[in-house]
């Protein structure tokens, strides 16, 4: 659906993007991640049409974004970052405005139209000023304005950014929905998000694809697979050595909280060695109150692998 | 054609939903409700050897509300929409630039008319109470008025061209009050400059605004200016063109 080859975008002084090359096929939710400038952005802009690459090639569908513009961008729909919208029309009247930009056909722009606001939920602020809405509410008229002309691709930049909890959770699913009809590209930095709905990952950092492969291939792929807590009162200065000496132990750190020390061990992936950490605990009669395992998550490997530029973050 | 119309009624909608449309109608209708009211009593004084309607459209009160208009006019077109973002999803949507660039164009020349209409009612007014004719002929209604349009024309696309080249409005409407001015007083350069040939002096004349609405205001249908503010305003909106096309470019 998505083809990118080798696409750099030079702005003067310095470089958005180099050699980026990707795919995405029909059908896949693809998680666009990477810190904050690191050309998320401007990729998505490049795909959507709205810039042109210093060099490379991208296509949607077949065509080419730049050669193309028109036919590519008739297949698309993209949600921009911040959601800029026309502060001075009302939701239906933004709506079916956008309807007639995309082509979708005179007698079907109201049942379209209709369509998108019970999926995105705007029915109750259908006749509201656009300007008057609350930063959740514009997100779905955005959202509902890019699945306008039923686009086989979707293109979302931060499509949760600035949202509560529970709008989160209804925009998620709304994505999950979407994804059994729509190809979806998405970028975000809510990253329990990309775990629950994405199918791939690209994470890309300072312009690069550092890493492009499933959620479950990612998580494998780290070293800092997993963790374990310990928290105990142990009585000596030695405890952190002894954790260490338990065999796929790699790395101890102690923390004091009152009487209690507080463990967090570092472990090959794969192994679960709180077994070992028991039995140690009950030979050496310390007293334990929490013994648990942290699954690695997918924001561990964000930070593993952009980890240069996060400086203070450890 | 339906994408562009959709283009043109948003244009056009989005004057009426902003304060600056009503600001623009009110001032304008003021200066020229005063315009109108002035040349009257002037003319009711002594006796005048030219027709209300010319009065009211060479005078300076006019000439004045005209430069003003247009900066107000064209200077959120393009730069509110690169400064509010909303140029994102405008061209992503499967729009051509060309389509934008004149659906913004005719959308402020739209409202340019409307602003108009309503100093048709001055010379009504007129006659139904003096029982005169207002024109010296009923061309030099169809006349003044057609180089309203025309001089609206030029203006507006000298407007739209500065609004393309910031994402700032005040910067727009600075730009395209120098133009305009400018453009203006170009016709009154020869004279001033007593010393230019007469090559010069004609090319001069053509910018002459002052010139054309005098000929048009009293019904003389000249084809020259018709053609060259025509062809001026397909320049300048070229130039829009390509100026909107290369901040892709820009970015």
């Amino acid at each position: 659906m998505i083809k990118v080859e080798n696409l750099t975008k030079r702005y003067a002084g310095h470089t958005a993007i180099r050699d980026l090359s990707f795919e995405v096929g029909q059908g896949e939710i693809m998680g666009f991640l990477g810190p904050n400038g690191a050309g998320k952005t401007t990729t998505m802009r490049i795909l959507a049409g709205f810039m042109p690459a210093t060099s490379g090639r991208a296509s949607i569908a077949g065509f080419d974004v730049f050669e193309q513009s028109l036919q590519a961008r008739s297949r698309l729909g993209y949600m921009p970052e911040n959601v800029p919208l026309y502060s001075d029309m009302r939701v239906t009247e933004y709506l079916d405005y956008r309807a007639a930009l995309k082509g979708v056909p005179h007698r079907r722009v109201s049942e379209r139209v209709g369509d998108v606001k019970d999926l995105c939920g705007l029915r109750d602020v259908e006749r509201k000023l656009v300007g008057a809405l609350s930063k959740g509410y514009r997100q779905r008229v955005g959202l509902a304005d890019a699945l306008l002309n039923e686009p086989d691709l979707l293109i979302l930049d931060e499509p949760t950014i600035g949202l509560d909890p529970n709008q989160i959770r209804q925009v998620r699913e709304l994505i999950k929905n979407l994804g059994k009809q729509h190809t979806i590209l998405l970028s975000t930095h809510i990253l329990p998000e990309v775990e629950m709905t994405c199918s791939r990952v690209i994470i890309i950092n300072k312009g690069r694809i550092e890493a492009c492969d499933t959620p479950d291939n990612l998580l494998g792929q780290i070293r800092q697979a997993g963790g374990v807590i310990v928290e105990a009162k142990t009585g000596t200065d030695n405890g952190a050595e002894e954790l260490r000496k338990i065999s796929g132990v790699r790395d101890v750190t102690v923390n004091r909280e009152d009487d209690w020390e507080v463990f967090r061990l570092r472990v090959e992936s794969g192994l679960d060695v709180r077994e070992e950490i028991f039995k140690l605990a009950a030979a050496r009669h310390w007293a334990l109150r929490e013994l648990s395992q942290r699954r690695a998550t997918l924001e561990d490997v964000f930070v593993e692998i952009t980890h240069s530029d996060q400086i203070g973050l450890g | 054609m339906r994408k562009f119309w959709a283009l043109l009624v948003r244009e056009v909608r989005g004057y009426f939903h902003s304060p600056i449309a009503y600001i623009v109608l009110v001032f304008f209708l003021l200066v020229t409700g005063a315009d109108f009211y002035f040349q009257v009593s002037f003319m009711n004084q002594r006796p005048a050897s030219y027709s209300v309607l010319e009065a009211f459209f060479n005078s300076v009160f006019f000439w004045f509300a005209f430069v003003l208009i247009f900066p107000l006019i064209t200077m959120r077109l393009f730069s509110e929409e690169f400064k509010l973002g909303t140029i994102e999803p405008l061209m992503t949507a499967p729009v051509r630039d060309l389509q934008v660039v004149l659906a913004k164009f005719f959308g402020a020349f739209v409202f340019y008319i409307a602003l108009w209409i309503p100093t048709l009612i001055y010379f009504w007014i007129f006659q139904k109470i003096t029982n005169q004719p207002a024109a010296g002929s009923a061309g030099a209604y169809w006349g003044s008025y057609f180089m309203l349009l025309l001089l609206g024309m030029f203006y507006l696309s000298v407007g739209c061209f500065a609004s393309v080249l910031t994402r700032n409005q005040i910067v727009a409407a600075i730009i395209s009050f120098c133009a305009i001015t400018l453009l203006f007083f170009l016709g009154l350069v020869q004279f001033v400059l007593l010393e230019v040939s007469s090559g010069m002096r004609d090319a001069l004349g053509y910018f002459s605004a002052i010139e054309h609405m005098g000929t048009f205001s009293r019904g003389i249908i000249d084809t020259r200016p018709i053609v060259f503010y025509l062809s001026m305003t397909a320049l300048v909106l070229t130039l829009t063109y390509q100026a909107f096309q290369s901040r892709k470019w820009r970015l």
